[in-house]
């Protein structure tokens, strides 16, 4: 535990002098998810994946294709059946142990906030757990606050914001440990069209401003087209990668994007390759 | 405490509101006064008293025109005079008063202790609560009451034997709440829990006591009172003390105006009892809907 404070301490103080990438790589090797015996259903059968250092990998496919699956098992939530997943350091190339697991952030698609907790609190409570001094918290979550655009909002409760600003908050507190790789799970699914879009550019935003790798999933696929530097397409039963498309956008991009005739086409395509996938 | 409380509360809902479509409909502007007495709980502090008034008034009238027996029903300002006599006497607190008090705390403290440890075990492992569920089902539909006879074979006349039973009545709303809440506990919110690597201690000092605690006031507030019930009703059938024995010895000694008045003792101190629950709502979970709601009526 002591070990574990004090990596938090030392990498939260090197995010604050320097700007450099704080960001790693994951490789997904020949990972396979089956539930229950092993006559059960394959949700995932031997995915390969490399997702480079810093990049922005959109997984996108029809409910039950098992991106959210793939997304657990990236994070540690759950254990593949076979395969295994490992962070890639991004300086030195080389491949960390399972401790690299406390470097990931979560979102999920609820904001799972406590009611208990004003938003400040919400947002120190991974620096809590890794023992982070209260000052070092208190300046933290400021920031945070900050880089989310909900300055003055720190001392609410939860049930006092809307659903986009409580989604921010949990953006800010998977961030505040100052994690290497961003792991989203729809997190903009419950929310209604004109946030989602606003928050899809905040987190574009967001990742310019703090450079980290973001594994997004979404069945959106406009939202995919327009986040991903890569969309990852999943093709259901058994559940495995259909297409990786490269989206080239320059950055930022802005919802202009959305009547692009180019971005139209990919979208359409995209499209075209999920129904076929369904027949 | 209770004040700042409820003072930092309203600042904070104010400093949002501009930024979040008004969720709790605080736009009350254009109301005039007395639409807002009228919604405002500070209703209950006016019409309170009026009712009481209005009671005692229809409870002299009645004496007056049916002529009672002032054995059966004594008048208000009887059994009013009769209860200021009787609360300065010291026997009345040290003997029965405080006899009283000290059972229905201790058999609290019991009851609770038994039923957060239980409730939080059978709300938390699935096994606990398979194998303890039909007993505590078949123990809650026995009218507890009618043990208390054999409790006072067991433990005697004295103190104990009505601890025992007020343990035992505090038990189960406190058992069956604790359960409940923490297996209301989301698994969205133990998920995240798990992605931050939660140790299991942080997972019960951060989630599952803080999310329990309205559930748990809600067991407690119900078993203090029905522990002081359980007092009282163990003084009724054994022991020399207590109010619930006093109630006995005044009935036999045809004393009915104090009767009446050792009855508004027992209300009273169930009052006092209950009330201390309000403030540990406010002190403890001041982010509560139960808490709030109130808050945003005044």
């Amino acid at each position: 535990m002591m070990s574990l404070a004090k990596r938090g301490n030392a990498r939260l103080g090197a995010a604050k002098d320097s700007g450099d990438i704080h960001a790693a790589g994951i490789r997904v090797s020949q990972v396979s998810k089956r539930f229950g015996a092993q006559s059960g259903p394959t949700i995932l059968d031997s995915i390969d994946l490399e997702i480079s250092s810093g990049e922005f990998v959109v997984f996108l496919g029809p409910s039950g294709c098992g991106k959210t699956t793939l997304l657990r098992i990236i994070g540690g939530l759950i254990q593949p059946t076979a395969g295994q997943v490992r962070l890639v350091d991004a300086q030195s190339g080389e491949v960390t142990d399972d401790s690299g697991l406390d470097q990931l952030g979560f979102v999920f698609q609820e904001p799972n906030l406590m009611q208990w907790r004003n938003i400040a609190r919400n947002i120190e409570l991974p620096l809590e757990m890794r023992k982070v001094r209260k000052a070092a918290r208190k300046t933290r979550s400021a920031e945070l606050l900050k880089l989310v655009g909900l300055e003055g909002v720190g001392s609410s409760f939860p049930r006092q914001l809307s659903g986009g600003m409580r989604q921010r908050v949990a953006i800010a507190r998977a961030l505040s440990f100052d994690p290497s790789v961003l792991l989203m799970d729809e997190p903009f699914g419950a929310l209604d069209a004109q946030t989602r879009d606003n928050m899809g550019i905040e987190l574009q935003r967001l990742w310019i401003e703090r450079p980290t790798t973001v594994v997004f999933v979404t069945h959106s696929i406009p939202e995919a087209v327009f986040l991903a530097d890569r969309v990852v397409l999943l093709a259901s039963h058994p559940g495995r990668i259909a297409s990786i498309t490269k989206i080239g956008f320059e950055r930022p991009r802005t919802l202009d994007l959305f009547d692009n005739p180019e971005f139209t086409t990919i979208v359409q395509q995209l499209r075209k390759e999920l129904e076929s996938e369904h027949e | 405490m209770n004040n700042t409380i409820s003072r930092r509360n309203r600042v904070r809902t104010r400093a949002v509101a501009g930024l979040s479509p008004a969720p709790d409909g605080r736009n009350s502007g254009g109301r005039s006064s007395w639409t807002n007495v009228w919604q405002s709980r500070w209703l209950a502090y006016v019409s309170t008293p009026i009712i009481v008034v209005l009671a005692l008034l229809a409870w002299q009238l009645y004496i007056n025109v049916s002529g009672i027996s002032k054995f059966v029903l004594p008048s208000p300002w009887e059994v009013f005079g009769a209860f200021f006599h009787m609360i300065q006497q010291p026997y009345i607190w040290q003997l029965h008063v405080w006899t009283t008090l000290v059972e229905t705390i201790l058999g609290f403290i019991i009851g609770f202790l038994l039923g957060v440890t239980g409730g939080y075990l059978m709300g938390k492992f699935r096994p606990v609560e398979a194998i303890a569920n039909p007993f505590v089902v078949a123990s809650q539909v026995v009218p507890k009451v009618a043990l208390v006879p054999l409790f006072i074979l067991w433990f005697g006349f004295d103190i104990s034997s009505k601890i025992a039973i007020a343990s035992l009545l505090a038990f189960f709303p406190i058992l069956v709440n604790t359960s409940f809440g923490i297996r209301s506990v989301s698994p969205a919110m133990g998920e995240m829990m798990t992605s931050l690597r939660a140790t299991m201690w942080q997972r019960f000092r951060k989630l599952e006591i803080p999310h329990m605690t309205p559930y748990v006031l809600t067991g407690a507030e119900m078993g203090m009172i029905l522990s002081l019930i359980g007092a009282i009703v163990g003084e009724y059938l054994a022991g020399d003390r207590g109010l619930g024995r006093l109630a006995v010895q005044l009935q036999n000694d045809l004393q009915v105006p104090e009767l009446y008045g050792s009855i508004l003792l027992m209300t009273l101190l169930g009052f006092a009892l209950y009330s201390i629950f309000a403030v540990l709502r406010r002190v403890l979970i001041p982010w509560h809907e139960s808490v709030l709601i109130r808050q945003r009526d005044s």
